[in-house]
């Protein structure tokens, strides 16, 4: 029954503990009180016999420490001692203390939260069963160097036909669709993925209304068949089971709502609303097309297959059908990654680039916490050595320093959660084009990641200070006089090897934010070839059903120019496929009708844009030769082609373009047999289709030619532009008032989402680097002020002797300058090491940028030249009777 | 006659357990008699006794009671528990087992 026994004892000594605390004195005072009515016995004085019998029992107080020792929950009491000293002495210093908490909280809220988004972005598992074997599988050419391109549909059914590797593969795309007025509620456009039947099965879906698609759903000629997801289901429907069975317009096109899909399946992103079939959308020559690349491919690989069989396997199939098809685009490899690395791949340099930022800016805080408490440690030696002359043990007084240290730190970091949490907020507001931007939580794996930091830096913190101070050293100090301030030179050189560091982090960091932002400066200098001010951009999408034909098309766009361009305080109006500097977008193989054929397994490609024919004009984009569209080139008489300066250069190299022929297989007009021959009538200049890149070969097509429905309006102003949104949209709303109306913003706003990435990351990193200047710069005038205070009767001497003012400044400078100067050498190595790895991320900029090189070098030796300047003309000032007098 | 000798490592729970075996006694007195018992060889300090006392008592070993002492005065009094018992027991043993083992190694070899 010893148990019983023992949990007697614990409860006691847990409830009962002050009793038995005044118990262990009475026990002690009894055992002298025994000692000395023994003394008195064998004939000693009653004062006498006390005294022989205290001095027999030692130290009463180490005693009862000792046997206290043994009692249960003595760790639990002595560590609630230890934190109550440490929140005591942290208390006696508030200032000290808030700075420390906030500095500490910087670094670990910046490191969290970026640790939060790599955790959830990159590493964690795709919300998916057996998420490992789910592949995003690419069209690849080995002679073109491409490895990430769109699948044709031809090639797709050959590898889902041939290939040996998959359990299932399918296609799943991404689009936008427009949905139609129903009861009451507003058209919208929505993004929708069109896929073929095997896609949700294969990516472990089951609905939790209806059903899945089943081969006749997903075929030419079917009834249109919809998924919904959860939220549109929700939103449009009122999660109203009865919603399964009804029918919605997309494009015009009535669709069979099949199902609804679960709340937790947001692939491809949250924004998904439905899914629909492939081979109920697209036309039957694009699915067996082998060069028309439109389509994004999944697979699930068979048990026990890697992706590297897979790829072989499925290049192997490829290489055959180039061999079918040697002329035109047709790719002859594939490639297959794993879904997760295949989303995250753009985003992933970035984000461990900025990862590793806040870890450079986390060290930092840490290292300018363990300098101050260096320096506490310093001012606190005499107590420290009068404690340990009484009994104090190394190991008590180590411990009590940690367990400041990691109050620190673990205050620090609860604050900084707080601010990892606000961080997280902004940054996925900025940056929703992030992938898998809704998984991004602080979640548990981030809490228990920001514990472990606050012990990390308690410990890195609390035992530097620790350790600079030995059993000896802590004698000599008892043994110094008052007058031997001096002393502990050892901490002074730990402090500076510690802000050496801290400072060459900081260059580091510097030089990482400086090549950002030249980086970003560079690309939002780069005009992208067109003016965008003063100009109002939106997207329309004519549905097919509604407008079936090229005529019905025409007619919509010709009326929507004329209506738009009378209204009050609009200049021109100018209608394309694709604004520049909106995006990458469609592009063909063409080939030019008057040259001989190109060599077997050769093609030339060019961006294909359609344009109203005052296009050119009311953008401000120069023809260099021959003519615009006239208005009468127009539907079956519209063979004519405008080409940019670049394709003159790049495709015909250099030759006389006008009047010679563009072909183009991909833009007939329906019913058209053979290639569209277009007579090129006009040379324009470059344009960007995104910003930071060169622009790229460009042929313009009639829009009057009545092929697209799908376009992007620039309304050129006399104001601010987005006071125009709302007259405009009124004017399409009138024209067809189920034309939902997407992406209103002025042109510059549509390219700064471009831009958004490199603004953001620049931003980001400045913000770090600031910080650590901030620090280091804090830290330099500590480590300078504390010297200047320890030599004040040296330099006091010094005046007195004769010294000059400026000598006095001067030494004090060099002083506080050699570990500035030391840590930027460090820096700079250090950079130019790592800088080598954003080198992918920079526009216009080298990485060994030497501007920015020396712009850093310059800043941060101005800043340590100020840190320090301020305790050195302090010094400098000194009144030799003062300093000598406080001796 | 030199220091008294200190005691080998662990002995003194044995001794402390035997000592409070016959009756409840309090930490004075457990000195004292392991004194006597040994002709003054085993001196208990004091700073060796408490915590040890302290520690039996946690353990469960050994328990304490408040009871007037001879002199009149309330004093702490340590008795065997049940589990003390079988540890005396055990420790006997075991120190037997010892004891003989380097007697038998220091008068053979």
């Amino acid at each position: 029954m010893r148990w019983v026994e023992q949990l007697r004892m614990r409860l006691q000594m847990l409830l009962h503990r002050g009793r038995e605390s005044q118990r262990l004195l009475a026990e002690l005072e009894f055992h002298v009180e025994q000692q000395t009515a023994e003394n008195i016995a064998a004939g000693m004085s009653p004062e006498e016999a006390r005294y022989a019998a205290l001095r027999a029992f030692g130290n009463p107080t180490l005693l009862r420490e000792r046997a206290r020792e043994n009692w249960n929950w003595h760790m639990v009491e002595s560590l609630l001692r230890d934190i109550r000293y440490g929140v005591r002495t942290l208390g006696r210093s508030p200032g000290f203390t808030l700075i420390a908490i906030i500095v500490l909280a910087l670094g670990i809220g910046s490191t969290v939260a970026l640790f939060t988004v790599v955790n959830s972005v990159l590493l964690k598992p795709l919300p998916l069963p057996e998420p490992d074997r789910v592949m995003a599988i690419h069209e690849a050419d080995t002679i073109a160097k491409v490895d990430n391109n769109s699948v044709a549909g031809g090639t797709f059914e050959s590898w889902r036909d041939g290939n040996k590797s998959f359990e299932k593969i399918a296609i799943a795309t991404q689009m936008d669709v427009n949905l139609s007025a129903s009861n009451g509620q507003l058209p919208e456009r929505v993004q929708g993925v069109i896929s073929t039947a095997e896609a949700l099965p294969l990516l472990g879906v089951r609905p939790v209304y209806g059903r899945l698609f089943n081969a006749t759903d997903d075929s030419y000629g079917a009834n249109g068949t919809v998924l919904v997801s959860w939220g549109f289901w929700k939103r449009r429907f009122g999660g109203d089971p009865g919603a399964v069975g009804r029918t919605i317009l997309l494009d015009a096109k009535p669709h069979t709502i099949i199902g609804v899909l679960p709340a937790w399946f947001t692939y491809p992103d949250q924004r998904v609303q439905l899914w629909t079939t492939v081979y109920f959308w697209a036309a039957p020559e694009t699915m067996h097309s082998h060069d028309s690349h439109n389509f994004a491919v999944i697979g699930r690989l068979k048990q026990g297959v890697s992706a590297a069989a897979a790829q072989a396997d499925l290049s192997s199939i490829s290489l055959s059908e180039r061999k079918l098809h040697p002329d035109g685009p047709v790719f002859n490899a594939a490639s297959v990654r794993p879904l997760l690395e295949s989303e995250t791949r753009d985003v992933k340099t970035v984000l461990y680039a900025l990862f590793a930022a806040t870890g450079c800016l986390l060290l930092i805080a840490c290292l300018n916490i363990a300098n101050l408490l260096v320096a506490r440690a310093a001012t606190r030696r005499r107590e420290l050595a009068i404690r340990t002359a009484l009994g104090g043990s190394r190991g008590r007084l180590i411990r009590e320093q940690l367990v400041e240290a990691l109050l620190l730190s673990f205050a620090g970091t609860a604050l900084g959660l707080l601010l990892a949490q606000g961080a997280l907020m902004w940054l996925v507001h900025l940056r929703s084009d992030l992938p898998r931007v809704d998984a991004i939580h602080l979640d548990l794996y981030a809490i228990l990641f920001s514990v472990g930091l606050a012990v990390i830096c308690g410990v890195v913190a609390g035992l530097a200070p620790a350790l600079i101070e030995d059993e000896a050293q802590v004698v000599r100090a008892l043994q110094e006089s008052s007058r031997a301030v001096s002393g502990g030179h050892r901490s002074v050189h730990l402090r500076r090897a510690l802000l050496s560091v801290e400072v060459a982090l900081t260059v580091v960091l510097l030089v990482g934010a400086g090549l950002f932002l030249r980086s970003y400066q560079k690309l939002c200098e780069t005009s992208i070839g067109v003016p965008t001010d003063h100009v109002l951009t939106m997207t329309l999408s004519l549905p097919d059903m509604s407008y079936r034909g090229p005529a019905k098309k025409v007619a919509f766009e010709e009326t929507l120019i004329d209506r738009i361009r009378v209204l009050p305080g609009v200049r021109a109006v100018s209608v394309t496929t694709l604004l520049p500097g909106a995006d990458n977008g469609e592009d063909d193989a063409i080939t030019i009708h008057e040259d001989p054929p190109l060599k077997q397994g050769d093609w030339l490609d060019a961006s294909v844009r359609f344009v109203d024919p005052g296009y050119f004009e009311s953008m401000k984009l120069p023809i260099l030769k021959g003519r615009s569209f006239s208005p009468d080139e127009r539907l079956g008489h519209n063979k004519y082609a405008i080409v940019s300066e670049s394709f003159v250069r790049e495709i015909m190299h250099g030759r006389q373009p006008l009047g010679k022929h563009v072909d183009d297989a991909n833009n007939n007009q329906p019913g058209e047999k053979g290639e569209a021959s277009n007579e090129i009538i006009g040379v324009v200049g470059n344009v960007r289709e995104v910003p930071g890149e060169t622009g790229r070969p460009t042929v313009y097509f009639p829009l009057y030619g009545g092929l697209h429905g799908y376009v992007q309006l620039a309304v050129h102003t006399e104001g601010d532009p987005l006071q125009m949104a709302i007259p405009v949209q009124k004017t399409v709303a009138a024209l067809d008032s189920n034309l939902p109306v997407s992406d209103v913003l002025s042109y510059d706003q549509l390219i700064g989402k471009n831009n958004v990435s490199e603004s953001f990351d620049a931003t980001l990193l400045s913000i770090f680097a600031v910080l650590s200047l901030v620090l280091a710069a804090v830290g330099l005038f500590g480590v300078l002020s504390y010297i200047v205070a320890q030599r004040t009767g040296e330099i006091g001497v010094r005046i007195a002797l004769g010294a000059q003012r400026e000598q006095v400044l001067r030494l004090m400078l060099v002083d506080g300058m050699k570990p500035a100067l030391f840590g930027l050498v460090l820096g700079l190595i250090g950079s130019i090491a790592t800088t080598r790895l954003i080198q992918s991320l920079l526009y216009g900029t080298k990485a060994l940028d030497p501007v920015v090189f020396a712009t850093v070098a310059a800043a941060l030796l101005a800043v340590a030249g100020l840190a320090c300047l301020v305790p050195a003309w302090r010094a400098s000032r000194l009144d030799p009777m003062q300093a000598l007098r406080t001796e | 006659m030199g220091k008294p000798s200190d005691l080998v490592q662990g002995t003194l729970d044995l001794l402390i357990l035997k000592t409070v075996a016959l009756e409840p006694k309090h930490g004075w007195a457990i000195a004292k008699r392991i004194g006597q018992l040994s002709n003054d060889v085993l001196q208990v300090q004091q700073g060796s006794l408490y915590p040890a006392l302290h520690r039996l008592e946690q353990q469960g070993w050994i328990r304490a009671k408040w009871a007037e002492s001879e002199t009149g005065r309330e004093a702490k009094f340590y008795s065997l528990t049940a589990a003390g018992r079988k540890q005396l027991d055990a420790e006997t043993a075991n120190w037997k087992r010892l004891s003989d083992a380097v007697n038998l190694v220091v008068e053979t070899a």
